[in-house]
């Protein structure tokens, strides 16, 4: 276990990969929640409360052969602006953070050396275990936590019943505990008018979607974020098997859209995937939400490779260190609301620029140098 | 042709792109919302269940007002029937035997069952420290490796069988 310096290189693993149905998944996440036998829940535990359930959770991590060399990082203890890079690279949630951006004593993060997996200590439950994957991966997700999970509830009795399984601080979440979830990108669909009647398909088979956060509230860049509503009744395999089946039949659908696209409005396609490509290229300045609606049309241009494939890889990066925490790291230090914007262009543009010399262009071309 | 809808949210005239069913009382009305609200609201375009538990546990009240059940409380944490209804959140494991009638009505709306048939959990180190306790534990394992037995998990079942059988051994020393 190390402290809270080690958070910078942490969590990035999946970024690196691209993973299968990668043109239309950016990535796939399931999550546990338990709780301690005999321990109030975190709204009801207090300071003490907490804290004593942060030691055992410690205690049990270190006796954890899949946690070696794992970071434990407790929250009040790591810097502000390496908490909200933390919360960026969606290793801890909004939650953990705090209200005010002032975390709770007792709450804190475990993140497993070169893994994609985290485990949040007295959120909502008292652990909050995901596994990360890019591209569609649900099952492999699901085996990653589970391990985690076992390794736990050996050391320290979790609560359980016989009827209801396991137990946790909102009745929405009991049984499994477990929320499997995959991040879909869905132009086709939005541009056919599609969307509609698919989110609906997909809310009538007991599925939730919700858009991706940006760094206000709403949803940007048509991607979509489906997930499990129920967690009681069915076996973890049953679940993630579910929404694996779910959202295949929505990339085959989102894949239909992008052909139809580009049999009815191929100019128009093209247009508007080489107008994003250009404005990332060259632009001064870029809202985060700006950033990802023109990501959304880069990444509708790789896949129907009307640009280069290497791009999707380093578009998964910038989504992620375009985010205003990191942009700040990078920086040395906070940026007023209209800097951050020039430094998030400033930062796309280098990647590209820098992808585009690695030879990364050589379709469909990236500057003016090129054929 | 009509004109294309704009959201509904106040404040908001993107174009629509969701349309959301609510049916109150057997009534339904529309609502349209464009991608950025509807993803705000967290949207589940399916009528019901909707997971409003506060709400739902309101219902499940049935209406007559229950004073005396209102300041039902549980015995571990002290959180009071109102309290769950006002939070939708429960206190601690014990909540669940105390209030256990209520949500085993309230987890079937939710989840359509209230019975947990996923990973069954085994205890770390059952160390009874009397015969009574030993007794109830061996209980609870025998009815483990049975469900173990009916799912085909026999690596469970064996592991199970293993811990029965120390416990056993451990009793007649
Ligand atoms: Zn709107
Ligand atoms: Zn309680």
């Amino acid at each position: 276990m190390s402290g809270p310096d080690s958070a910078s290189g942490r969590g990035l693993d999946w970024l690196d990969a691209t993973g299968p149905h990668a043109d239309v998944v950016l990535s796939t996440r399931v999550r546990l929640a338990r709780n301690l036998q005999g321990c109030a829940f975190v709204s009801q535990a207090g300071e003490a409360g907490r804290l004593a359930v942060l030691s055992r959770i410690e205690e049990a991590a270190a006796r954890a052969p899949l946690l070696e060399g794992a970071a434990m990082l407790r929250m009040p203890a790591v810097p502000e602006r390496q908490r909200r890079i933390l919360h960026e690279r969606r290793l801890v949630s909004q939650e953990l953070l705090g209200a005010g951006g002032e975390p709770l004593a007792g709450t804190a993060v475990i993140v497993p050396a070169g893994s994609t997996a985290s485990l949040m200590v007295n959120e909502e439950d008292h652990l909050r275990l995901q596994g990360l994957a890019p591209g569609l991966q649900l099952m492999e997700a699901w085996r990653r936590v589970d391990g985690l999970d076992e390794e736990i509830g050996r050391t320290v009795p979790l609560a359980y019943h016989n009827e209801f399984g396991y137990l946790t601080a909102c009745p929405t979440n009991v049984g499994t505990g477990l929320r499997a979830s995959a991040l879909v990108h869905l132009p086709g669909l939005v541009l056919t008018k599609e969307i509609e009647k698919v989110l609906r398909g997909v809310s009538q088979v007991g599925l939730t979607f919700r858009g991706l956060y940006g760094e206000g509230s709403g949803v940007v860049g048509n991607f979509f974020q489906i997930s499990n509503q129920t967690t009681l009744g069915k076996s973890e395999e049953d679940l993630v098997d579910h929404v694996a089946r779910i959202v295949d039949t929505v990339i085959q659908t989102e894949l239909q859209a992008r052909q139809v696209l580009m049999r009815d409005a191929r100019a128009a396609t093209e247009d508007k995937v080489w107008r994003a490509y250009g404005l990332l290229l060259h632009a001064r300045s870029l809202r985060y939400e700006e950033l990802m609606s023109l990501l959304s049309g880069v990444r509708l241009g790789v896949a129907l490779e009307l640009l280069p494939g290497p791009l999707v890889r380093l578009q998964n990066k910038i989504m992620i260190l375009a985010q205003t925490a990191h942009l700040e790291d990078a920086a040395g230090r906070k940026l007023a609301p209209e800097e951050r914007h020039a430094h998030r262009a400033e930062y796309v543009r280098t990647a590209l620029e820098a992808s585009a010399a690695a030879g990364n262009g050589e379709k469909g071309g990236t500057s003016g140098s090129q054929p | 042709m009509p004109d294309p809808k704009t959201c509904d949210m106040g404040g908001c005239d993107n174009p629509a792109v969701v349309r959301l069913e609510k049916v109150v009382d057997g009534k339904q009305s529309d609502h349209y919302y464009c991608e950025s609200c509807a993803a705000k609201r967290g949207i589940s375009l399916k009528p019901s269940p909707s997971f409003d538990v506060a709400e739902m546990l309101a219902q499940l009240g049935g209406g007559a007002p229950d004073p005396a059940g209102e300041t039902e409380s549980c015995s571990f944490c002290g959180l009071t029937r109102a309290g769950f209804k006002q939070g939708g959140r429960l206190g601690c494991p014990e909540c669940y035997a105390c209030f256990e009638v209520k949500l085993r009505q309230l987890l079937g709306r939710i989840h359509g069952s209230s019975q947990h048939t996923g990973k069954v959990y085994l205890p770390p180190d059952p160390a009874p420290d009397d015969a009574g306790r030993r007794l109830h534990v061996l209980h609870v394992l025998h009815g483990r490796l049975e469900k173990a037995v009916a799912a085909e998990d026999f690596e469970r079942a064996a592991t199970l069988r293993d811990a029965i059988r120390a416990l056993e051994a451990g009793a007649q020393a």
